[in-house]
């Protein structure tokens, strides 16, 4: 089990705009530098990227949740 | 009538600065704040508070209805909007109008007339005020486009006249390069806006970026000189300095009596600058735009003039005669300012807001440090990096320059990453110490790996 953890503090989205689908689904084949999902942090939108390889799990931070650096955004099955 | 009541609508460290002038003036400060900047620094200071909305600045600090509200409630008789958010909104101010609320700066119609680029341009060459060269209006033939560029001087810019984005733009250095990339530019211009019609503009290569503060009162207006800021990444400036060290008191003279006579033909009031590009090579200059407010970067003017501009502004928009004369606004030594972001130069400047630990400010003389800082403060998210901007002041650029290197190695802020490193190795570097930059060399300069992390 792998988490992707958040790089900076800020706001998290789980999908590029509201209404647009979310980047990852339970169950879906993540491959290293696939998107994750997206950090605001000072107006600006910084990308969060898988590390690593594996099946997605879920999301352990809700979309527009605020979240601290180094805090759980996803899980990763190796 | 003089203002009593100050609304600040803004935060950050301009929102302290605004309100250390106004009481200074004995004004009773109200400062406006979003639910996420409850405990910011200008909150603590001022004698009232008013929230006017959630954090996303869309609903608080650019919602004219809620800061028009909030002015409202609290009986405020006049609002100061800083920089950014309403700063440059006419219909902000027509609302305010509307109110019977006093605006700190120029009126509505001149806001809407130096906001739009062509009357800008128009108003600057109504008084005078050189601009960049260009074509009168659209050219549709590739003649045309020769005969232009021949009057204007190569390198010439080709631009969509329809255009925006970059697209089309090419900069030709002869008038066989002219006949030869017109008609691409032609045909781009054509493809992405459906009008292959063409501008031409002079380039300008290597360009500075020099502006003038002026003030005004309705009747009259002044200078206080000029600022060199041409240390930008991507269109931020990072790094200012008053005065313009390149330019020689020929072109000093005319650069800032200019910016005068259009602050006049316009009756303007409050705090402006006129912003130019600037060829080092030819020493000339061009009108580019004006910003109808108070500017991030007025601190170095102050430390340049001896005078408080924003107390001046808000004397002025209180009805008030500007209180110095012409030749009473004199230039001592130079002046430099670093902005502080809370960003990490080592990861192409990331934002990394926290929370503010073992802050230390640098003090003496020659020392200012404008911020909304405090330990245990918790740097919110939601806005921009902005955290402070260290100013100093010495007999010439030169011991400027040391004691901005004294000053920041005094300076700590804990808990964030900063830009500190950035400006230490700027402050190190041959070419900055010998004034040898321009608007494009800053970039180039980082991705050449100029700043390392110290070990």
């Amino acid at each position: 089990m792998a988490q992707v953890l958040s790089p900076v503090p800020g706001t998290f989205y789980t999908q590029a705009a509201p209404g647009e689908p979310v980047f990852k689904k339970p169950g879906d084949l993540v491959a290293t530098g696939d998107i994750i999902g997206l950090i605001e942090v000072m107006k600006t939108f910084i990308e969060v990227k898988a590390e690593t390889s594996g099946t997605f799990k879920g999301y352990m931070a809700e979309d527009g949740a605020a979240i601290s650096a180094g805090e759980p955004l996803a899980e990763l099955e190796a | 009538m003089p203002i009593e009541r100050l609304l600040i609508a803004n935060r950050g460290e301009i929102a302290v600065r605004i309100i250390r002038a106004a009481k200074a003036m004995g004004i009773h400060t109200i400062q406006a704040h979003s639910e996420a900047d409850a405990d910011m620094l200008a909150v603590r200071m001022a004698d009232e508070t008013v929230c006017i909305g959630p954090a996303q600045a869309a609903q608080s600090y650019l919602n004219i209805g809620a800061v028009v509200a909030a002015a409202k409630a609290t009986h405020a008789d006049a609002v100061h909007p800083g920089y950014g958010f309403l700063a440059e909104n006419a219909g902000f101010v027509r609302a305010l109008d509307a109110a019977g609320i006093t605006f700190v700066g120029p009126s509505a119609e001149t806001i809407d007339r130096m906001g739009d680029k062509v009357a800008a341009r128009q108003a600057a060459e109504a008084a005078g005020v050189p601009v960049v060269p260009g074509s009168r209006g659209r050219l549709d033939t590739v003649e045309d486009a020769a005969t232009v560029a021949a009057s204007l001087g190569y390198p010439v810019m080709i631009k969509a006249a329809a255009g925006g984005g970059g697209k089309g733009i090419r900069i030709v250095q002869t008038e066989e390069e002219l006949r030869k990339m017109a008609p691409q530019a032609q045909a781009e211009a054509k493809a992405a806006f459906g009008d292959g019609g063409l501008y031409l503009e002079r380039a300008i290569k290597s360009p500075r970026h020099i502006e003038v503060q002026i003030m005004g009162d309705g009747n009259d207006a002044v200078h206080y000189f000029e600022r060199e800021c041409s240390m930008q990444r991507r269109r931020q400036k990072v790094w200012e300095e008053a005065g313009a060290a390149c330019l020689d008191e020929t072109t000093r003279s005319q650069l800032c009596d200019t910016a005068v006579a259009l602050a006049k033909a316009v009756n303007y009031v409050g705090a402006g600058t006129l912003e130019y590009l600037y060829d080092s090579e030819t020493k000339e200059f061009f009108f580019i735009e004006m910003n109808t407010r108070i500017q991030v970067e007025h601190p170095v003017t102050e430390m340049l003039t001896g005078t408080d501009l924003v107390q001046e502004m808000i004397h002025v928009a209180g009805g008030g005669k500007l209180r110095r004369t012409q030749k009473d606004i004199t230039r001592t030594g130079h002046s430099i300012e670093v902005r502080l972001n809370a960003e990490d130069p080592m990861m192409q400047f990331l934002p990394f807001p926290g929370q503010v630990s073992g802050l230390r400010i640098p003090e003496g003389e020659g020392i200012r440090f404008d911020h909304f800082l405090y330990d245990g403060y918790q740097v919110p998210p939601f806005y921009d990096s902005l955290l402070g901007k260290l100013i100093v002041h010495g007999k010439n650029r030169e011991t400027a320059i040391a004691l901005l290197i004294t000053a920041l190695e005094g300076l700590e802020i804990g808990g964030l990453k900063t830009t500190k490193a950035l400006h230490l190795a700027l402050a190190r570097d041959a070419s900055v110490r010998a004034d040898d930059f321009h608007t494009q060399w800053l970039e180039p300069w980082l991705a050449a790996g100029n700043l390392k992390p110290i070990h």
